[in-house]
């Protein structure tokens, strides 16, 4: 885990190096391939989002492409039905998943574990039936969506908006917030009895994990141009929990790592095995997991204890600890 | 030939090592008591003869080397070990528990007798052996759990803080039983304790953990009277 | 109100209750057995039904003998799954091993579709197509033939469980794996036959629910969905619980899209409103109707 207190210069010097290659990066690359990069800023930000909730305050969530697609369906509705610039739809897709995310966390945060797991999935299943419902079709288009307008994309607008958004989030998870939801995840029983409202602070972490996936939402539908239910299946909803893992719970610079994957990977797949792209997708998933169990940031440790590994050979472990 | 024999033990968890050299021996039919501080390494002096604990030295049993056995099978070799904090199951029902002890036997008709024949050692378990275990007293959790060893038909008892947590009168009874299957049925046992004086009573020898090695062993009455011993874990 | 309506709606119900109930059990009984909820157990019981297709159609096997050769294919499958993957990932905490079964889900899914195509198949009923009239109530073969599987293969596992040694062995090693092994139980085996177990309970649900949901590759993710529900709703822990919970569960939505007019012209709602419907019930009992009442201060 990332010490945020201690803000060297050092620290700082890899998100710089990272800032200007992203800025640089159209300039790089060919101009079909801006999209992708566009893709892998959304789902940093969802991620970083999702690493809030999850990897800071212990709590699973498997419904976050639903709090995606009420951001990319706000956007779709204020942009064709009320003519609201595209830009000023971002803000108001984040703090409308928000609040959704705030205020259906307070009954689902009285679960833990796998009842929340559940809850969650519920919120990711109910909302593809949901906006596809002939009763809500006069708002949200039923099953064949809303059109937004031309696909655009917003390189800059995207990776500007995930800088703040991993600023943001580091500077509330090096406060006050931070400490809570760690105590919350370590010790619950500790936290509230050293006066922590484990409640208020754990929907706090869920609603602001959903603002930052409504946020996403919102550049996604902007990206592709229209929105339809089809856009927020289940699988979005797991694909985000995927790349958390990958990129490590609890770390927000892995989340990059994460992005990474669950963009790319499945196009390397296709190019592997044309005929089988999910297989390879579920291979280098299963790759990756035997490799880094904990994610990207373990990369580094990993590689150091591969080198050791290699001096000495250690014996086989019967014991588990137990 | 002993029994139990460990030649340099020494043991890790990752990086920390927790025992640095422990040779010590356990002769058929006698009780043998492991004193030391908290973290001395008695519970992983134990762990290194029942497998669950990486380990390098020699741990032999019976003149056969058991220091690369897995943990189950080393039970099989009749080795029961008793861990710290007695671990019963706590959802099954006391008599589930105790055929759970008999489990890798193979003469199942003989091993649900020996099952029945220790409830009569253990009258309060006999009575409850419908209930959950988890709604026993830690006291008859004890004992649940020393009748769930017993059933394994061990040849060397392993104890791990058996007093921990217990009243004294509750403690005594249990180091009677534990005495009185020694004398009546040969059974082999070395035990840890925090709690030197009573495992000096109940032992017949003793050794003394400082810091993951032996610094002291001999017959117990003889270490009861030791200063360092006295001073250290004694308290007068 | 029509009573043999509501008798008929139940039984239908019970039918798929009873899908649900197999499934669910295998739920339940990884999680007792792992700590996680294995998100491929839908899909290992929809590459089962794959299995048992191509032994009747290709192979030309009859139903019942490609049946039980299925049962024995899913259980060696699960007992593969535990070995190459789930065990050697345990170390990386349970979280890794969650990640662990989606990857299985997209990997047997995309299997699926490129061995036997993405399309549509058609999977026979052991059972035959009419109807027969029970004391009024007209009642399908097929419903009575799913209620009389599923409720047979939980009860023989049931029993298993409660009445055998290895059983007796396999919760112990469940519980306590590191104490089991202390006691000479081979806790790896008891483990990885409890996979084989689960994974044999889903091909029978995938079995059971493939002449009534087209067979494709994704046709157990909505199953999925309510046995996870129903396990939930009877309690991650508790068998019997998750047995009930998924009759209930089968029942309750049947009679709610019979009788609620809400749903009945939007059938799309179910879900969501079943769900919905299970959330307040978990919000007023938070583990589940069967769960054992844990101490949890916080």
């Amino acid at each position: 885990m990332q010490r945020p207190s201690s803000r060297s210069l050092a620290q700082a010097a890899p998100l710089v190096v990272a800032v200007a290659v992203f800025a640089l990066l159209p300039r790089l690359v060919d101009e079909a391939s801006l999209p992708r990069l566009v893709e892998v800023g959304i789902f940093f930000i969802a991620i970083i989002g999702l690493n809030i909730l999850t990897g800071y305050s212990g709590q699973i969530s498997l419904g976050h492409g639903a709090f995606m697609g009420i951001g990319a369906y706000t956007t779709a509705v204020l942009a064709t039905r009320y003519d609201v610039p595209d830009a000023w739809t971002i803000p108001v897709a984040g703090a409308l998943a928000g609040l959704v995310g705030f205020l259906f966390g307070f009954p689902a945060l009285r679960l833990h574990g796998v009842y929340l797991a559940l809850a969650t999935f519920g919120l990711a299943v109910a909302f593809v039936s949901l906006v596809q419902s002939t009763k809500l079709e006069g708002l949200t288009g039923g099953g064949g969506g809303l059109q937004v307008g031309l696909p655009q994309t917003p390189y800059y607008l995207t990776w500007g908006i995930a800088l703040g958004a991993f600023l943001l989030g580091w500077l509330l998870l090096r406060g006050k917030l931070g400490r809570a939801l760690r105590a919350i995840r370590d010790a619950p029983v500790a936290a509230v009895s050293s006066g922590i409202n484990l409640a208020a602070y754990k929907t706090l972490a869920f609603g602001l994990a959903a603002a930052y996936a409504g946020v996403a939402g919102s550049l996604l539908a902007l990206l592709i141009g229209f929105v339809n239910p089809y856009s927020f299946p289940v699988s979005l909803s797991i694909t985000l929990l995927v790349g958390t893992a990958l990129g490590g719970f609890g770390s927000l610079s892995g989340s990059i790592f994460g992005a990474l994957f669950v963009v790319y990977a499945p196009l390397y797949a296709e190019d592997i095995s044309k005929e089988a792209p999910a297989v390879m997708y579920g291979l280098i998933l299963l790759g990756l997991l035997f490799l880094l169990p904990g994610g990207a940031t373990q990369l580094g440790p990993r590689l150091a204890s591969l080198l050791s590994l290699l001096k000495v050979r250690t014996k086989r472990l019967y014991s588990r600890p137990s | 030939m002993a029994l139990l024999e460990l030649r340099q033990v020494e043991a890790r968890y990752g990086p920390i090592t927790a025992l640095r050299d422990v040779s010590l021996a356990v002769e058929e039919g006698e009780i043998v008591a492991i004193l030391g501080a908290n973290g001395a390494g008695k519970t992983t002096t134990l762990r290194a003869i029942s497998g669950t604990v990486r380990r390098s030295g020699q741990v032999l049993f019976a003149s056969r080397r058991i220091d690369r056995c897995s943990p189950e099978a080393i039970a099989r070799l009749g080795i029961a070990h008793v861990p710290e904090g007695r671990e019963i199951y706590a959802e099954l029902t006391v008599w589930e528990n105790i055929l759970v002890g008999a489990a890798w036997r193979r003469d199942r008709r003989q091993a649900t007798e020996d099952c029945r024949r220790v409830l009569d050692y253990f009258p309060r378990l006999a009575e409850r052996r419908r209930q959950q275990a988890g709604t026993l007293s830690g006291g008859e959790q004890q004992m649940l759990a020393l009748a769930r060893a017993l059933v394994a038909r061990p040849r060397l008892l392993l104890l791990d803080e058996p007093s921990l947590g217990l009243a004294p009168a509750v403690v005594s009874r249990f180091y009677a039983t534990v005495r009185e299957l020694n004398r009546e049925q040969g059974l082999t046992v070395l035990v840890v304790e925090q709690n030197a004086a009573v495992a000096l009573q109940a032992s017949r020898r003793a050794y003394v953990i400082e810091v993951g090695r032996v610094v002291l062993e001999g017959p117990s009455h003889e270490l009861r009277l030791n200063e360092q011993v006295r001073a250290s874990y004694l308290g007068y | 109100m029509d009573w043999s309506e509501l008798a008929q709606q139940t039984i239908a119900g019970l039918a798929n209750g009873g899908v649900y109930a197999t499934l669910a059990l295998a739920l339940v009984l990884i999680h007792r057995a792992t700590g996680v909820i294995n998100f491929a157990q839908g899909e290992m019981g929809m590459f089962a039904t794959y299995i048992a297709w191509s032994l009747i159609f290709t192979h030309g096997l009859t139903y019942w003998l490609a049946f039980f050769l299925t049962l024995l294919i899913a259980f060696l499958g699960g007992v593969g799954i535990y070995g190459v993957v789930i065990r050697p990932l345990q170390r990386g905490g349970q979280l890794t091993v969650v990640v662990a079964t989606i990857a299985l889900l997209v990997l047997l899914d995309g299997l699926a579709g490129w061995i036997w195509s993405p399309e549509v198949r058609a999977f026979t009923s052991p059972f035959p197509n009419d109807l027969v009239i029970v004391g009024g109530v007209v009642v399908s073969w097929q419903d009575l033939g799913t209620i009389g599987v599923s409720l047979a293969c939980v009860a023989l596992v049931l029993a298993f469980f409660r009445l055998t040694r290895m059983g007796l062995h396999m919760r112990a090693a469940a519980l306590r794996p590191g104490t089991s092994r202390l006691l000479g139980i081979h806790v790896d085996l008891m483990l990885a036959t409890g996979w084989g177990l689960a994974a044999a309970l889903a091909a029978v649900a995938g079995m059971m629910a493939a002449p009534i949901l087209p067979l494709e590759p994704s046709f157990m993710l909505t199953v999925l969905v309510y046995a996870f529900a129903a396990a939930v709703l009877g309690g991650i822990d508790s068998p019997v619980g998750a047995v009930v919970g998924s009759y209930a569960l089968g029942v309750g939505i049947s009679l709610l899209s019979t009788y609620v007019d809400f749903i009945t012209d939007a059938p799309e709602l179910e879900l969501p409103v079943a769900l919905g419907v299970l959330l307040l019930v978990l919000v007023v009992r938070p583990a589940g109707l069967f769960g054992r009442p844990v101490t949890r201060r916080v």
